[in-house]
């Protein structure tokens, strides 16, 4: 019994590592052939044959340097946007998430929920036209520039982000017990108090969830970025920087799979470090 | 503070008067078409100093109310401007001969006629309903038979699970490149042309990707469903004597029914809105030599990508709008019908 059960998981370890090496094996082509020239890639695309540290430091110092690439510049806008986003979505979120469940027998409130749920099932391709002419026209009446520019994309985020952050905090404020506002009111505590010093802090394992779905969908995404951004504007995040950048120099291995690196590396390093968070996070995202 | 201290009776009207205000004044600027670059901001600062002076003012009773005014409004303003006037002014602009900037004449149905009358449409929606069904059954049997390699117990299955998943943290774009150099560069030695290069293999390159991409997802999904099932119902199956495959058939499969229609719907949607992939790769290249009587160029282009390609690139605005507001009515009813029947079989179960 043992002994089979032993060669069963064996057999099971064997397969799994056949499959987890067929996954890893376009990342490890990233890697590994960062550090070669583009005649070895082309090469020998699988070997290490020509690989050294030098030849790494010359892609990187030819990607990085690229004006149209420009890494640190798309990393720090990608950044930039990413975390503002996260943040607003995650305090506005919470706020109308908590006045809509705290509310949810009335009928304005309902109605508010139920809009934000079915917009859910909009696919982006139907807004997207309008989207960029409607932030086009607001931006030149009102006087601010909402395209080509970071705090019109975050407004964008927290439009699009929205319905999604408060369908999920909804869920998880309606488990929270009355009685704990209650108690706070009649401490003569203020409305707004009670939800940043209360509610706030017990959303915690939630806004991580909605945290890292948002931030998952955020950083990676390329259609708003490149539609409100433009491919050849100045501000340029990180995926719409590699499009760009690809674009410039068709099968040049050693630069696209370098810049391809840069790209996804800081994703990778995340995810090393917060990896159970990030899986159980997507997966709650998922189930609810 | 109370509310009806001094402050708040001197300041809560300051607040308001001033950012009501700045509020006029800037938007009189916005509508006398003043060149003032300051105004936005005035706008801004106007509304915020408005809120404030709302949120100070000195009155018990409608306090909780204005708090709440207060809370729902960053967020619902932004929703309404990004996604509910664009949804509205999309489904009219179908309707028109809207340039991307602005129209000049109703035109009805004409965008729609014109549309099914364009062999090149149709083959990107037939193309997408066969990507979509092949991939939600695809990604699904992998994905959970991944997630039941991933629920053994032996000593490499976090290593397992974390490689898995890992594809799905890569944004589309950047992993559509790394697959071009893959096809073209690597398994060209196995496959002598570049599976990219026919359109057929292009279409089966691109459910390959998809698949990567995506099954490590999916079964992490089922691997928390699986691992969620009481352990007692197993061990009663193994006392009975049931082996491994009727374990599966008839206790893992029927009690994870709720999970599996989780992942077919988001296997579903997600697949429907392919683009980042399908553009990076194959950017819908391929030719197809017979359909509908026309030689096609765009054989490997899905929905999304044949929508932003007739509006951005072809710059055809009212064309792409129409085609979307079609492609939002197929994701409406896909998710309609999913809804009922999970519906049902939560009340069966």
């Amino acid at each position: 019994m043992t002994k089979s059960k032993r060669f069963k998981n064996l057999i099971l370890s064997v397969i799994g590592l056949l499959v987890a090496i067929y996954v890893l094996f376009p990342i490890y082509l990233v890697f590994m052939n960062s550090f070669k020239k583009q005649t070895d890639i082309v090469a020998d695309p699988i070997s290490l044959a020509g690989a050294s540290s030098a030849q790494l430091l010359e892609n990187l110092r030819q990607v990085v340097g690229n004006s149209n690439f420009r890494f640190w510049y798309a990393f720090g806008t990608s950044a930039a946007i990413t975390l503002l986003s996260l943040v607003l979505l995650a305090l506005f979120g919470g706020m109308a998430a908590w006045v809509i469940s705290r509310n949810h027998k009335k009928r304005w409130a309902a109605v508010i929920y139920m809009i934000f749920v079915a917009s859910m099932i909009i696919p982006f391709q139907v807004v997207m036209l309008p989207l960029i002419s409607t932030f086009r026209d607001a931006g030149k009446f009102i006087g601010i520039s909402l395209l080509q520019s970071i705090p019109g994309i975050v407004f964008a985020y927290c439009g699009f982000g929205g319905a999604m952050t408060v369908f999920i905090l909804v869920g998880f404020i309606k488990g929270i017990p009355y009685e704990l506002e209650e108690a706070a009111s009649i401490d003569g505590c203020s409305p707004e108090g009670t939800f940043f010093k209360i509610i706030l802090p017990l959303l915690k394992p939630v806004i991580t969830t909605v945290t890292i779905l948002n931030g998952m969908w955020i950083w990676n995404d390329y259609l708003l970025p490149s539609l409100m951004l433009g491919q050849n504007g100045k501000v340029k995040t990180l995926p719409v920087a590699v499009q760009s950048f690809v674009g410039s120099y068709v099968k040049q291995w050693d630069r696209i799979l370098t810049a391809a690196l840069l790209a996804i590396l800081p994703m990778i390093i995340l995810f090393a470090l917060a990896q159970k968070q990030i899986m159980s996070g997507m997966v709650e995202g998922a189930i609810k | 503070m109370k509310p009806d201290s001094v402050a708040h009776k001197v300041l809560s009207p300051v607040f308001l008067l001033v950012g009501v205000a700045l509020m006029v004044v800037s938007l009189i600027m916005d509508f006398t078409g003043s060149s003032f670059s300051g105004r936005g901001a005035m706008l801004v600062l106007g509304l915020i100093m408005a809120l404030t002076g709302l949120y100070l003012l000195p009155t018990l009773k409608y306090h909780r109310a204005i708090v709440y005014v207060i809370f729902l409004f960053p967020l619902l303003f932004a929703f309404a401007i990004t996604v509910l006037i664009p949804l509205v002014l999309g489904v009219g602009y179908s309707f028109t001969d809207w340039t991307g900037i602005r129209f000049t004449t109703w035109v009805g149905l004409r965008n729609y006629v014109t549309m099914f009358n364009d062999p090149s449409f149709i083959w990107s929606i037939l193309l997408t309903l066969l990507f979509v069904i092949l991939n939600m059954i695809l990604v699904n049997v992998i994905g959970f038979a991944l997630a039941l390699l991933c629920t053994v117990k032996m000593k490499l299955v976090n290593f397992f699970r974390a490689a898995f998943f890992l594809p799905n943290l890569i944004g589309g774009i950047v992993l559509g490149y790394i697959w071009q150099f893959v096809f073209n560069n690597v398994f060209i030695d196995l496959t002598k042309t570049s599976l990219l290069s026919q359109t057929k293999t292009a279409n089966m390159a691109i459910i390959l990707v998809y698949i990567w991409q995506y099954a490590g997802y999916i079964m992490l999904i089922y691997v928390t469903g699986l691992t969620q099932m009481p352990k007692d119902v197993l061990e009663a199956a193994q006392i009975d004597g049931a082996n491994a495959v009727k374990t599966l058939f008839h206790i893992k499969i029927p009690m994870i029914a709720s999970t599996f229609t989780i992942c077919t719907f988001l296997t579903l949607t997600s697949a429907f809105k392919q683009f980042d992939v399908n553009m990076a790769l194959t950017n819908g290249n391929g030719s197809v030599p017979g359909f509908m009587g026309s030689y096609l160029s765009n054989g490997t282009q899905m929905l999304a990508l044949n929508i932003y390609n007739t509006a951005i690139a072809k710059n055809n605005y009212a064309q792409g709008q129409a085609k979307a507001v079609f492609f939002f009515i197929i994701l409406a009813a896909v998710s309609l019908i999913q809804v009922r029947l999970s519906n049902k079989k939560e009340v069966e179960l």
